[in-house]
């Protein structure tokens, strides 16, 4: 019963992803586990509450009167473009990092880079252990304000789940099975693509998982440096005083990050290798 | 069927002065081995733990690249061509079974026909063929997940996986170390039926010498580096260590190991008087008489020993022959090793049990003297043929360099 604490701990975090996601406290080399059970209850329930938080957010800001700046930052327009520009800092910032995390977590895992593991993961460390408004406004003095910016920004903070399960992912495969690979005649790049990746799977999906949730979090605060997305509205209801605006962008913000972490445990589900099943 | 695959032997294997080194250690891990391993033949290397088996072993297919020396398969030098090449035509088996727990029974057997390009149909043949072969029913299995299977069933796959491209040369690092007593003794007897199949060339590393006993037609006993302390037959190396080293290993009760590799058919049998139920009592009476002090054994209506009969025992029963004698307690059939006959005799209260055939019927009986004589016959017959042997292998060397001397010199004749 080992780890049992931990798991606690690991369940609630989970419970709160659409949180402020500055706090998370995900600062460790500890991998996040696989095979948290994604039950029924959560694939069936989650959608429930996401549809009826977003239609009674909907609801009841269309039935309410509304001043000309709430109306302004409300409009139909306004709001569809800062989802959309949400949506895609997720989607480009998942992609670079899927695109150098796990490439980077295989090359240090083979013999030859080894001993470089080290090096890279106290950088990719240090990388997430600055807060992530902090580290967005450092990378303003170096590259400007836009979305190119808060880019930059996601992809260094979200690079550490996906590069560092990758690489337990790796190591954690018994070695007599890759010395089996070998030995009945399978190359090196053979052994990786047909062993070693299928059976990392279930811990590089929960990386990613866990980085796709971050970046929905950190894409929040590319407001802060004009790069758009959901953090415009609710800066601008910060700014303007208007509640009710910080509301909608908030409930936006929190329906898309479990919204993600919701189809991210669908992905988990379907390219979970059948044979690694718990059972 | 059965003849294509006998054409399909096993390899000759060669080993030229082996050497590795591992970086950082100042002594080699195996010093110079030399050995040949005839087509066909399984050969285990056996040795305490940490004497270089599996080192040596992994050199065969090359996991472990040698420091120096050559390997040669079926003659042709290996030593640098293309490792994995070499590999898939090197059947190879270990003692975690190295299944891949993602695949299937059947993809992972199907793994090496696929890489080396067979066609699909034959592969799916080739796949229940190799369950078949050892002895898992294919239609329950194939589909199945590593973690579905019991260990001992594991090992079996283990197998298939390794023979199902048909390489002429399997290497077998303690597949069955890891399985319980009960189950390894079956599979290595599977082992040896799938052998008197296949004809493979087998490398086997073990540290257990009742398992080299049991599965070697040559048995290597390693000490540290690899050094060859002893190459020969399991009955040489019983009843002839060659020094200190190999009678240590060998352990206590060399010759009652030995016994092991007889059989109870392989021996002389006795004959003792017989009569069945059906007999009349008159005749069981005069037969009792006629042998002084001898017994009679009284057989079922089957033929199969039944009761111990002696003078003066029908008397005391009043001629009733359901409560005469003593009850056949121990018997022994033709197939037992010379052991378990030994076991039975001197477990038995008279010293000699019935030896039965295959339907349990009576075929002769075995005592204390003449198991004695046998395998007092067997030991000599054991140390005549080692020294013969040795004298063989003496004159062959002999003749060789002879026979390379002259060469050399029809050589030197040439233009
Ligand atoms: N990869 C390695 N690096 C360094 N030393 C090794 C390595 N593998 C084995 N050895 C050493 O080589 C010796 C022989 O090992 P091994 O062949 O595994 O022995 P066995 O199989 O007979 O138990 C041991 O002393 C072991 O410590
Ligand atoms: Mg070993």
């Amino acid at each position: 019963m080992t780890g049992g604490p931990e798991k606690h701990e690991r369940l609630a975090e989970r419970q709160d992803p659409g949180g402020e996601p500055a706090e998370q406290p995900i600062v460790s080399m500890l991998p996040s586990t696989p095979g948290r059970k994604v039950s029924t209850k959560k694939l069936v329930f989650t959608p429930i509450v996401i549809a009826l938080a977003l239609v009674g957010t909907y609801l009841w800001i269309t039935n309410i009167p509304l001043d000309s700046i709430e109306r302004n930052s409300l409009s139909g327009g306004a709001v569809r473009q800062a989802l959309w520009q949400q949506i895609k800092l997720v989607v480009y910032s998942t992609f670079f990092v899927l695109v150098i995390a796990i490439p980077l977590g295989i090359a240090l895992t083979r013999r030859p880079l080894r001993k470089a593991a080290p090096v890279a993961t106290a950088i990719a460390n240090l990388g997430q252990s600055i807060p992530s408004i902090g580290l967005l406004a450092l990378l303003t003095f170096w590259l400007g304000i836009g979305p190119g910016t808060a880019l930059v920004g996601m992809v260094a903070y979200a690079v550490l789940p996906v590069l560092s399960n990758t690489m337990v992912g790796l190591r954690a495969i018994d070695p007599s099975l890759v010395d089996a690979a070998r030995g009945i005649g399978m190359s090196g790049w053979g052994v990786l693509r047909k062993v070693e990746l299928p059976l990392a799977v279930p811990l590089i999906l929960a990386g990613v998982r866990n980085a796709l949730v971050l970046n929905v979090g950190t894409g929040t605060l590319a407001g802060f440096v004009s790069g758009g997305g959901l953090g415009t509205i609710i800066t601008n209801g910060i700014v303007t005083q208007r509640t009710r605006v910080l509301i909608v962008g908030s409930v936006l913000a929190v329906a898309l990050a479990l919204l993600v972490d919701w189809l991210a445990s669908l992905a988990e589900l379907q390219m979970t290798p059948h044979g690694l099943e718990a059972g | 069927m059965a003849d294509s695959q006998r054409a399909v032997t096993g390899a000759t294997i060669e080993l030229d002065d082996l050497t590795k080194r591992y970086p950082g250690s100042r002594q080699p891990a195996v010093d110079s081995v030399n050995m040949e391993i005839a087509a066909g033949e399984t050969v285990i290397l056996v040795g305490p733990s940490g004497c270089g088996k599996s080192t040596t072993l992994r050199m065969i297919n090359r996991l472990i690249e040698p420091s120096s020396g050559r390997i040669r398969i079926d003659g042709e030098d290996v030593t640098d061509i293309d490792p994995v090449r070499l590999r898939r035509r090197i059947g190879y088996a270990i003692q975690s079974s190295g299944l891949f727990p993602h695949m299937t029974v059947a993809e992972n057997i199907a793994q090496v026909p696929k890489m080396t390009g067979w066609p699909k149909a034959r592969i799916k043949e080739r796949v229940e063929e190799m369950l078949d072969l050892v002895g898992l029913d294919p239609r329950e299995f194939h589909a199945r997940y590593p973690r579905q299977l019991s260990g001992g069933q594991q090992q079996r796959v283990g197998v298939a996986r390794a023979l199902a491209a048909d390489p002429p040369v399997l290497l077998m690092d303690e597949p069955f170390g890891a399985v319980d007593p009960i189950t390894r003794d079956h599979l290595q007897d599977e082992l040896i039926r799938l052998q008197h199949e296949l004809h493979k060339t087998i490398v086997f590393v073990t540290h257990d010498f009742d398992e080299a006993i049991k599965l070697g037609d040559r048995i290597a006993v390693l000490r540290e580096q690899s050094h060859i302390a002893q190459f020969d037959t399991p009955e040489a190396i019983l009843t002839n260590p060659s020094d200190d080293f190999v009678s240590g290993f060998v352990g206590a009760g060399a010759a009652l190991k030995r016994l092991n590799l007889t059989r109870v058919r392989d021996v002389g049998i006795e004959d003792v008087p017989t009569v069945t139920m059906d007999d009349p009592l008159q005749e069981i009476f005069n037969k009792l008489r006629e042998r002084g002090g001898n017994e009679l054994l009284l057989l079922d209506r089957q033929r199969r020993p039944y009761k111990w009969l002696r003078r003066g025992d029908l008397m005391r029963a009043k001629g009733s022959l359901a409560r005469a004698g003593t009850l056949v307690s121990h018997h022994v059939t033709r197939d037992a090793t010379l052991r378990d006959a030994l076991e039975a005799v001197l477990t038995d209260s008279a010293g000699r049990v019935p030896v039965t055939g295959r339907r349990g019927e009576y075929v002769g009986v075995v005592d204390m003297e003449t198991l004695l004589n046998s395998v007092h016959e067997l030991l000599e017959a054991d140390r005549m043929a080692a020294l013969e042997h040795r004298h063989d292998l003496e004159e062959s060397r002999a003749h060789q360099t002879q026979e390379q001397l002259e060469s050399g010199f029809a050589g030197g004749d040439q233009p």
